[in-house]
């Protein structure tokens, strides 16, 4: 079972992709900030990582780009949470070595849909 | 798959009062012009989240009016826009709308729709302004081909991946596969670029291919399956009719190397400086919980009170074993088990009434807000300092003490501080200060409003009480005294009701509430320098500190805050007025003397007031001496309500149980010189009530 580390600061958004992960048959491992998910990814090898981008303590691209950097992330696709205002920050996010984006408000089914797409 | 998002709705809200209050905090603490980009970064990102939330979860009105909030917070952040006063207070606005919003989805009611539309209107003109010196956006104004054609049967797309397109995680076969759903795809890779064994990289990418992809697809969907590679890679994509015409449309990112990226990450995102934002939503803990039923209580209280109880489970086992066959030579034992035993309890119980214990914060955060926005309305320049805001308090006393402070803070904005041309006029920085500050003293919690504006103005205070009636011609009160009478039902000094804080509560309410809560409140105030009023609450209402005292063969028990002092008798002090009312001479002034067996008509050990103790109270703002045998411990007591076990008496405030066992009464010091005042009270007339009665 392919396991999804899920990071945002927001409870909610939080909640709601676990839940519909969990729901799809994924493992979710849950992080609220980039620091959070650094340490969570050091312990814990996932397949996807699924990371918020406005975040406190660390943003989801200095994440990124600091997970790619660790051997065992290098290859792993990671995707960020963005919103359709922010182009600049895909681009940002590509440079920092984003897979790709999904972009905020989805749904459910959009989310399922994207992560099955990428892990194939 | 469907999944039931009202699931989720709670959280939700509660994550999204917490943002508009973090939101709110960072407002006001924003100087226009200039702006702590920190900050910018919080309230943007608290923004940012509602946004999306609301989005997400279905609030289309909530995200509509954030998105606007959201994109003029962006510009401010990145420079693109000033930081004005206007444009904090339109957001301050919004953010008070936002609230309600979240509250009408939240309890299902009818939104203010007039209002949003006026508020969203306010942060339209704001966003259309022309001094917020937009720049125009950065990127994508490259106007878009026509992607849409629909005779295009046939496509050709060349894909060559750069060296470090594996490198971000993103996989060809991937996005074969999704072609491959669209039509029929034939792949054709090209091998020529595969390095020699020797300097291979598995880790970079060295294939490129050709695809010819057949079936009705529009040119957006075959790149939307490459949007997030088309910085990584060429592409070439053509339908086979334009290819005819060699006037190819082509699309090429730029080439990239290995530096991919790496101007950008010289110049890290703003919110990457961000570090330490997050401790303030911590520190804020959940907006308004002064009226939820519910408390959050920190895991470290919890853990305290679990390892509190599993040391009683030992102390209880051991005397257990001690108890079974119990030989007086263990008796040394059976001691040190119940000291420990006493010990445990004793820090059982403060353990227990911590976990009601919220920091005053909770009370103080409306504070800077309503401070901002009364100075605002009045043209005072006001700073607003706050101390002491993790000094605790018990959740019901800290319910009762918001709406006195409102009171008074109000008063300091509207009375205290100057205007700033009297201010200037008097030598003074043309900025008032108003202090709010709480702390601990001797098992009570003093809370202190100070300003440094005029004081109080003895002269047009007491020409008001004569002019009201409150004192009488002639009479000067000691300067305290003057100071005291603003506390008289019926006083107002305002020239004119202002709605900020004249609203038809005076200051008497604001006493009547503080002494309901078994606190009291003082003013200190020097004319020019200003006013402080300092009140003094019990740390909870669930226990009191209390005067232990004898009449008869009862013990009652005084609450220590209404005590003023407690005296011998000297016998020359009493009179009597009209042959029957006791009052006693207490320096300059007459007290009433209550005699508590007469009260409470139970025999008395002693009737001659010669040489007897008299215990000086203050209930309501009167003064009487209460007459009693003894004076006995002052301890804590914990209070029971005599309301639920027995019924309501006059003079009685509750009982509690005595180390004992026995039952003694609390007075109520208020209700008792009100009874004392009834004509007759000593005909016995009184419930007649004993605690070994009520007991």
């Amino acid at each position: 079972m392919a396991k999804i580390l899920a990071v945002d600061d927001s409870a909610s958004m939080r909640q709601m992709v676990t839940f519909t992960l969990k729901n799809a048959g994924f493992e979710v491992v849950e992080a609220v900030d980039g620091q959070d998910a650094l340490k969570v990814a050091q312990t814990t090898k996932v397949n996807l990582v699924l990371t918020d981008v406005n975040m406190p303590n660390m943003d989801g691209i200095t994440l990124i780009r600091q997970l790619r950097a660790l051997p065992a992330y290098k290859f792993i696709p990671m995707l960020m949470l963005t919103t359709e205002s922010a182009d600049n920050k895909k681009n940002e996010g590509k440079a920092a070595g984003a897979t790709g984006w999904l972009v905020k408000p989805f749904n459910p089914d959009q989310l399922v849909a994207t992560i099955k797409k990428v892990l194939g | 798959m469907s999944i039931d998002m009202a699931q989720f709705h709670q959280t939700f809200f509660e994550e999204s009062f917490e943002g508009l209050d973090l939101m709110e905090s960072g407002l006001l603490d924003l100087d226009a012009g200039d702006a702590d980009i920190d900050l910018i970064n919080t309230i943007f990102r608290a923004a940012h989240s509602i946004k999306g939330g609301s989005g997400t979860f279905g609030f289309k009105r909530v995200c509509e009016f954030t998105h606007i909030m959201e994109t003029l917070l962006d510009e401010m952040r990145d420079k693109r826009r000033k930081v004005t006063q206007e444009a904090v207070n339109i957001l301050l606005q919004s953010v008070d709308c936002l609230r309600d919003m979240l509250a009408s989805e939240r309890n299902g009611s009818r939104m203010d729709e007039d209002r949003v539309s006026q508020i969203q209107g306010m942060l339209n003109d704001l966003f259309n302004k022309k001094e917020a010196s937009q720049l125009p956006a950065a990127g994508n104004t490259a106007p878009k081909e026509d992607n849409h054609d629909p005779d295009a049967q046939v496509w050709h797309i060349r894909f060559i991946p750069f060296p470090n397109l594996l490198a971000k995680g993103n996989d060809p076969v991937r996005m074969f596969r999704e072609l491959d759903l669209l039509g029929e795809l034939e792949v054709v890779a090209n091998i020529s670029n595969l390095a020699e064994f020797s300097s291979f990289n598995p880790e970079e990418c060295y294939l490129s291919w050709n695809l010819t992809l057949k079936g009705a697809v529009t040119m957006e969907s075959i790149k939307e399956i490459f949007e997030w590679v088309e910085d990584d890679c060429e592409l070439d994509i053509r339908s086979l009719s334009q290819e005819k015409t060699a006037d190819a449309v082509e699309h090429q990112s730029r080439p990239e190397g290995a530096g991919n990226g790496s101007e950008k990450e010289k110049n890290p995102s703003p919110e990457s400086i961000n570090r330490d934002s997050s401790k303030a939503i911590d520190k804020r803990g959940a907006p308004a919980t002064a009226e939820n039923s519910s408390i959050r209580v920190s895991i470290d209280k919890i853990d305290g009170l679990i390892n509190m109880v599993g040391e009683l489970v030992i102390i209880q086992s051991m005397l257990a074993q001690l108890g079974k066959d119990f030989d007086i030579d263990q008796l040394g034992k059976l001691r040190d088990g119940l000291s420990q035993l006493e010990r445990n309890t004793r820090e059982l119980q403060e353990n227990v009434m911590r976990i009601r214990m919220l920091p005053i914060s909770f009370a103080f955060n409306r504070f800077p807000r309503m401070v901002h926005d009364l100075s605002q309305k009045m043209g005072k320049q006001i700073e607003l300092k706050m101390s002491g805001e993790n000094t605790e308090l018990d959740k019901t006393v800290m319910e009762k003490i918001v709406d006195p402070l409102v009171h008074l803070v109000r008063n300091s904005v509207d009375h205290g501080v100057e205007m700033p041309e009297a201010r200037r006029a008097c030598g003074k920085p043309e900025t008032g200060l108003v202090h709010l500050n709480a702390y601990h003293k001797g098992g009570n919690i003093v809370i202190e409003i100070s300003d440094d504006g005029a004081g109080l103005n003895k002269e047009r205070i007491l020409r008001k009480a004569q002019e009201k009636g409150l004192i009488k011609d002639g009479e000067i009160p000691s300067e305290e005294g003057i100071n005291e009478l603003i506390f008289l039902p019926g006083f107002s000094t305002a020239e004119v009701v202002s709605d900020v804080s004249g609203r038809g509560v005076g200051m008497d309410v604001v006493k009547k509430n503080i002494q309901a809560l078994g606190g009291k409140i003082e003013i200190i105030s020097r004319e020019g320098k200003g006013t402080s009023f300092i009140i003094r609450l019990p740390l909870t209402l669930a226990i009191l500190d209390g005067q232990l005292v004898s009449a008869g063969d009862q013990i009652y028990i005084i609450p220590l805050v209404s005590i003023i002092e407690s005296l011998q008798i000297i016998e020359g002090n009493v009179n009597l007025i009209a042959g029957k009312a006791e009052v006693y001479k207490l320096r300059d002034e007459y007290i009433p003397i209550i005699r508590l067996y007469d009260v409470f008509n139970i025999p008395p050990k002693n009737t001659d007031l010669k040489g007897g103790l008299l215990v000086v109270v203050e209930g309501d703002g009167k003064k009487a001496g209460i007459f009693i045998d003894d004076l006995l411990d002052q301890q804590q007591v914990v209070i029971k309500s005599l309301e639920t076990n027995f019924k309501r008496v006059e003079g009685v405030s509750g009982a509690t149980i005595l180390g004992d066992g026995t039952v003694a009464l609390i007075m109520d010091i208020s209700s008792l010189i009100r009874l004392s005042h009834q004509p007759g009270y000593t005909n016995h007339n009184v419930t007649i009530l004993s605690a070994s009665k009520a007991a």
